[in-house]
């Protein structure tokens, strides 16, 4: 059985967690302290050593992508911090930010330190404006600290941070559109390459993390590599946040050691709802394919859960029980994709579009057995022909749910109806009619 | 001689295999441009070779394997946009020819592009020409599996009077939003909205139904008030993939199979860009840019797009017109004709008491036109009363032109202009007066330093990010007396490589191309005279300047006479120095001329007293195209072709000869032939009866002699006393899109141009009381009001004012060139 590792989430029950008193009682800015007093490059080669990886989906290790800025040229170099949290099912950025603000400015300070950057942004989520609050408020209190600023702590090390709010795009998650979106553009996607690391904000060397990543390098720095690399599994080390959310006891953030299966996850969250089957669930967000109850015992690493078909991506757990019907809830993934397709490249603008009706109209019995297959083409014709991976994301729900639950789409057609009672699968008091004219 | 050979400049190449075939291409070529090297079409929307990649479309994936560090070749796990990756050594590209991969996400793309897409070529405007058509019928399915409901807007959304965008057709491949950010600096349209409601537009609130806030920035309008407000908007239709941006100048006129296409030259200005003129039946349907690396590479101006309606509006003449007994003009017999015109001629220059005549040809004719008229007046009429310069001249332009320009062949070209570290501007508004001349610096952007010496900083020269030597008209001389060392613009300038343009208004200015001449020689930066009409350069190689015969040859050198007499043919050339056109008008006006034979002259563009002149010159004959104001006075009025019915060449600013052959053929002749046949009828054979002919002499004539050329002018630089208070010094010059007589007949493109306002510095405007509201410019001659813009960083004590635009027709109300003086009070008089 594995043991929840509280260390991110570590103080988000303490009294007013997100005050920097309470952050500093609990040993905060202690990394900070330890990293002015070593060698940048030093603490690059420790979080390559600890086997970090990004912490926002890709899973590409962190020291190696810090690694790839070109050496200094006495030009500015920029961290920016991927706050843009947006997938469905996904919830753990947010949470940290609003709980434990301050464990994010301080990975943002030694993670800058260690690649020479002096001006770091933090691109939140424009829906959020409690977390936006939280973080001014939090980035205040740093430089009133001197923890930011000028000379932090003696060390002549500089650092301004920035927190600045996007409009409400789930593109903007993408680190290329989150630069033109942070540089005050339209949020697309860029050409690649030049990457980030060569000319990323301002066409300058830029070090793109997620929230999580950056928020795990004080601890890493603080307590070393060996107790990192002592959690996880071979190729995936340390701790996550865990999201879970729908149809257990006790939705939530579990933050736990890679690897982690989803029978233990399950259970610390207190089982199914109402001791229901579990029918499927999303491994890493709506972008991921999804599993059903063959995969309850698979490793919740990289590599387990990509041999298995699908992507650990955010660790975003969403569980639904047998009273869900899967052509609802893809159809309802599918509208989000089409709403958030930046509409920049033509598979993902057009083919999101094309999905959301057929999808519809297979939800609502006015399918064909053709509508099928034309979902796998269409699928077909986005994935890995989109600009960006949000196109490929927006397949992955639909080919993996028609593979795994074929006849169920089939059901909708032969029946003309959906077959199952939608105020059965909800959490709360569900009056059919009202919220279905609601949604149309 | 210790002259090195020039090295060939190293280009690193690339090898790879594309469709199995080997090709070696320069390093950083993108596959889809190394692909067209072989002969291999991928098929593309978004790409345009002159715009930066997008990479949106996605038609164009192919398969693409590349050598990985241990060499081995690793197939990219996905197709890649051929249109956006660059070539590396050793690559293995796959196209749809021989990928089935690559063959399968293509048909995807296409598939996925028509299911918003109306299908309705049938009405559509591009159809038939039309890239998405094309492939949707090479490469698309039969039928669509699309059955739900398609996205719709609604239709046409007027972009501006000229570009209506049919929003349901357009795939979103950026290349209009692309043109407009990198090519023309206009970025008035854009991307809005996202997802399968991305559109292109203008930040129209009403369009976008913004709730409650208005859209901010520099996007929503220009400083007119208009949106989409670029002079290069045509060049945004003709690239367009599909049928989603038409012109309301074409749009439902024709079908492109119904078209004939001719090879032509803009007659709109002195760059000849290349156009493709589409005709049916006689009549312009539509003029494209053609593509001509060397000149305009792929665009052209609006005007030189749109304007072409003058030339078959109802005041064309077709027939020879002669003034009767009645004092009416009726049609007459070329022969009748002809005969009227030449006795009227003869009357006026034969006989100890004839006037003389005197010839203005306008600047808007061919080489071989401009030569003719020359000829004519020099064999015909024994004058060298003949001037092409029916704008703002001076002698001292006549003596730089003589010296430095004519017959020197190719000077700075195009290309140069673009290679140059550093760009001096000086009487010469690029975006307004040069058209695509603006392209080619702008293309430099961020490579090139630019400074301008004028009176305020236009939209254009903040685009080309040029600094401003904010000068009164008039003060040029000693503005380019003042860049001496140690100035930016002297350091800059020493670059080698760096260009001098000088405009045709700095004639306005005394002593400015004297110093143009000294600042040259100072810094070794090489000079460059951008005339603004098509016809400046071939009349001043032509001869149709009074003091300057064929190649620059001075007429007052006796060898210059002798050369061109013996060439054609005559015992001797008249020695008297000619009048430039601004005296032949005077001296008209007076009574002074017996006779004037008028080429394509406006006299509402002339501050001079023209209408008095024709009015009071006994014999008037009018070559002309339309029945203008010059026809009403005329005694013979000689119909000659546009340039679409007949061949010839424009010279354009860097001496290129821009030759065209007829594009529609008609019985209308050139003015050549016309001052032949009237030569005849004067028993003189000008041998001007073709094109072929003239080129004949004047490439016979060839370069001047040495000692036959004028010297260089040496003028002292006036000295302009511009200052804030009740008069101020008048600065003007046309923009590109006005009410010039060439740009009768389309309101649309007429509807794109600048709204017409008078410019003032902060102080000045203070000091006349005209912040805000309307301001009365007034001459002793008349006034105008404009709308008043006070400008940052304008010269003190100079009030601009467009040419002709609307409600500012300069010449005509204030009868006085830029550089006069002129009163400005805030209100109307």
């Amino acid at each position: 059985m594995t043991d929840l590792t509280p260390v991110l989430t570590a103080t988000w029950d303490a009294e007013e967690s997100w005050k920097l008193s309470t952050y500093e009682s609990h040993g905060g800015y202690g990394a900070l302290k330890k990293a002015l007093g070593m060698e940048p490059g030093d603490i690059i080669q420790m979080v390559k050593d600890s086997g970090l990886r990004g912490r926002g989906g890709a899973g590409f290790p962190t020291g190696m992508k810090w690694g790839f800025l070109p050496p200094d040229d006495g030009g500015p170099r920029y961290l920016v911090v991927n706050a843009d949290e947006s997938e469905p099912g996904t919830c753990k950025d947010i949470p940290t930010m609003l709980s434990a603000p301050q464990i994010l400015i301080e990975g943002v300070a030694i993670t800058s330190f260690a690649i020479g950057c002096n001006h770091a942004f933090i691109y939140l989520r424009g829906e959020v404006t409690h977390v936006y609050r939280r973080l001014l408020q939090a980035v205040r209190e740093a430089y009133e600290a001197g923890h930011l600023g000028k000379n932090i702590h003696g060390s002549g090390f500089d650092l301004d941070v920035t927190v600045h709010a996007g409009a409400g795009a789930y593109i903007c998650g993408e680190e290329t559109a989150l630069l033109d979106s942070l540089e005050g553009r339209r949020g697309q996607p860029r050409l690649k390459p030049p990457f980030p690391a060569v000319a990323g904000l301002y066409a300058r060397p830029t070090v793109v993390n997620n929230v999580e990543s950056v928020s795990s390098v004080p601890a890493i720095v603080d307590r070393g590599v060996e107790w990192f690399t002592a959690m996880g599994t071979e190729r995936s080390k340390g701790m996550g946040i865990f999201s879970l959310s729908g149809h257990v006891t006790r939705p939530g953030q579990y933050e736990a050691p890679l690897g982690i299966t989803l029978r233990e996850l399950i259970d610390m969250a207190g089982g199914m709802r109402d001791g229901k089957k579990l029918k499927f669930w999303t491994p890493g967000g709506s972008s991921t394919p999804i599993f059903t109850d063959e995969h309850l015992d698979t490793p919740l690493d990289y590599e387990s859960v990509g041999a298995a078909g699908s992507m650990l991506g955010t660790r975003a757990l969403q569980i639904f029980d047998e009273t869900t019907c899967v052509v609802r809830v893809v159809t309802r993934w599918t509208e989000f994709y089409k709403h958030e397709s930046c509409g920049k490249c033509t598979p993902c603008r057009e083919g999101t579009f094309w999905l959301t009706q057929i999808l519809k109209r297979v939800e609502g019995g006015r399918g064909t057995e053709a509508d099928i297959q034309q979902l796998l083409d269409t699928c077909e014709s986005i994935l890995g022909r989109a600009f960006c991976a949000l196109g490929d994301g927006a397949t992955s729900s639909i080919s993996s749910s028609v593979k795994l639950f074929r006849e169920e789409y089939e059901r909708h057609v032969t029946e003309g109806c959906c077959p199952f009672d939608h105020a059965a699968s909800a959490l709360f008091d569900y009056e059919t009619k009202a919220i279905e004219e609601a949604h149309a | 001689m210790t002259a090195t050979p020039e090295k060939a400049a190293a280009v690193d190449t690339v090898s790879l295999t594309i469709d199995g075939k080997e090709v070696s291409v320069a390093k950083g070529t993108l596959i889809i441009r190394a692909a067209e090297q072989v002969g291999i079409d991928i098929p593309r929307f978004c790409d345009h070779p002159a715009l930066k990649p997008a990479g949106a479309c996605r038609q164009c994936l192919v398969d693409v394997a590349s050598p990985g560090p241990d060499g081995n070749l690793r197939a990219f796990p996905k197709p890649q946009p051929s249109c956006a990756m660059t070539v590396s050594e050793g690559m293995v590209v796959n196209t749809q020819h021989t990928s089935e991969a690559a063959d399968k996400a293509q048909k995807g793309v296409m598939e996925l592009l028509l299911i918003n897409h109306p299908l309705d070529c049938p009405v559509c405007d591009k159809g038939g020409e039309c890239p998405l058509q094309n492939q949707a019928l090479s490469n698309g399915r039969p039928e669509s599996r699309f059955i739900d409901v398609k996205r719709v807007f609604e239709k046409p959304l007027a972009l501006s009077s000229e570009i209506l965008l049919d929003r349901e057709r357009c795939i979103l491949c950026q290349r209009c939003t692309r043109f407009s950010k990198e090519i023309a600096g206009d970025a008035f349209i854009d991307l809005q909205n996202r997802g399968a409601m991305q559109q292109i537009g203008t930040f129209n609130e009403e369009v976008l139904d913004f709730d409650g806030y208005e859209p901010i920035g520099v996007a929503a309008e220009d400083e007119s008030g208009k949106a989409f407000s670029s002079y290069y908007s045509g060049n945004t239709v003709q690239i367009c993939p599909v049928g989603a941006l038409t012109s309301a100048a074409y749009r439902f006129r024709s079908r492109p199979f119904d078209l004939i296409s001719s090879p032509g030259i803009a007659e709109h200005d002195s760059s000849g860009a290349a156009i493709r003129v589409d005709h049916r039946r006689g009549k312009i349907l539509r003029r494209l840019a053609d593509q001509d690396m060397v000149v305009n590479e792929d665009w052209v101006t609006d005007k030189d797009r749109f304007a072409f309606a003058w030339q078959n509006l109802s005041d064309r003449i077709t027939r020879p017109l002669v003034r009767g007994e009645d004092g009416e003009l009726h049609e007459a017999s070329w022969p009748d004709a002809l005969a009227a015109a030449a006795a009227g001629l003869k009357a006026a220059t034969e006989g100890d008491t004839a006037q003389g005549a005197a010839v203005l040809p306008g600047g808007r004719v061919t080489l071989e036109d401009a030569y003719a008229y020359g000829k004519f007046a020099r064999v015909a009429l024994g004058t060298n009363d003949v001037d092409a310069r029916t704008r703002v001249a001076s002698d001292e332009e006549q003596a730089f032109l003589g010296a430095t320009v004519a017959g020197t062949g190719m000077g700075v070209t195009f290309g140069d202009l673009e290679k140059a570290p550093a760009v001096l501007l000086a009487g010469f508004e690029a975006e307004d007066e040069g058209g695509v001349v603006f392209l080619r610096l702008r293309k430099s952007l961020g490579r090139q330093q630019v400074f301008t010496i004028a009176p305020f900083a236009t939209r254009g020269s903040e685009k080309l990010n040029a600094t401003l030597i904010p000068t009164a008209p008039g003060g040029e001389g000693k503005a380019f007396a003042a860049i001496k060392a140690s100035t930016d613009a002297a350091e800059a300038l020493k670059a080698e490589g760096s260009v001098i343009v000088v405009g045709e208004r700095l004639a306005g200015s005394p002593g400015a191309f004297t110093q143009a001449l000294a600042l040259a020689k100072r810094t070794g930066a090489r000079l460059a005279w951008i005339p603004r009409r098509a016809g400046e350069r071939g009349a001043l190689e032509a001869g149709a300047l009074p003091d300057l015969l064929p190649g620059g040859r001075d007429v007052a050198s006796a060898s210059a006479r002798q050369t061109v007499a013996e060439a054609w043919g005559v015992a001797s050339l008249p020695e008297t120095p000619g009048r430039d056109a601004a005296a032949i008008i005077a001296d008209a006006a007076a009574g002074k001329v017996g006779a004037l034979v008028v080429g394509g002259v406006t006299p509402s563009d002339l501050t001079g007293p023209m209408g008095e002149a024709l009015a009071r010159t006994p014999f008037v004959v009018s070559l002309e195209v339309r029945r203008g104001e010059v026809a009403e006075h005329a005694d013979v009025v000689l119909p000659v072709a546009p340039p679409s019915e007949k061949a010839g060449t424009f010279v354009n600013w860097e001496g290129r000869l821009r030759g065209f052959a007829t594009a529609i053929k008609t019985d209308a002749m050139g003015d050549h032939r016309v001052l032949d046949l009237l030569a005849r009828e004067l028993g003189v054979d000008l041998k001007t009866g073709t094109v072929a002919d003239a080129n004949e002499q004047l490439a016979a004539l060839g370069a001047p002699a040495k000692g036959e050329r004028p010297a260089a002018p040496k003028v002292d630089a006036a000295k302009v006393d511009a200052k804030p208070g009740a008069s101020v010094v008048l600065a003007s010059w046309h923009q590109l899109v006005d009410e010039g007589a060439l740009q009768d007949g389309e309101p649309y493109l007429a509807g794109t141009g600048r709204t017409a306002v008078a410019r003032l510095s902060a102080k000045t405007a203070e000091a006349a009381g005209a912040t805000e509201g309307v301001v009365t410019v007034a001459s002793a001659h008349g006034s105008l009001e404009l709308p008043v813009v006070v400008t940052e960083g304008m010269a003190d004590g100079v009030v601009w004012v467009p040419t002709k635009s609307p409600g500012a027709w300069v010449a005509q109300e204030l009868g006085v060139e830029p550089g006069a003086l002129v009163t400005v009070k805030g209100g109307v008089a």
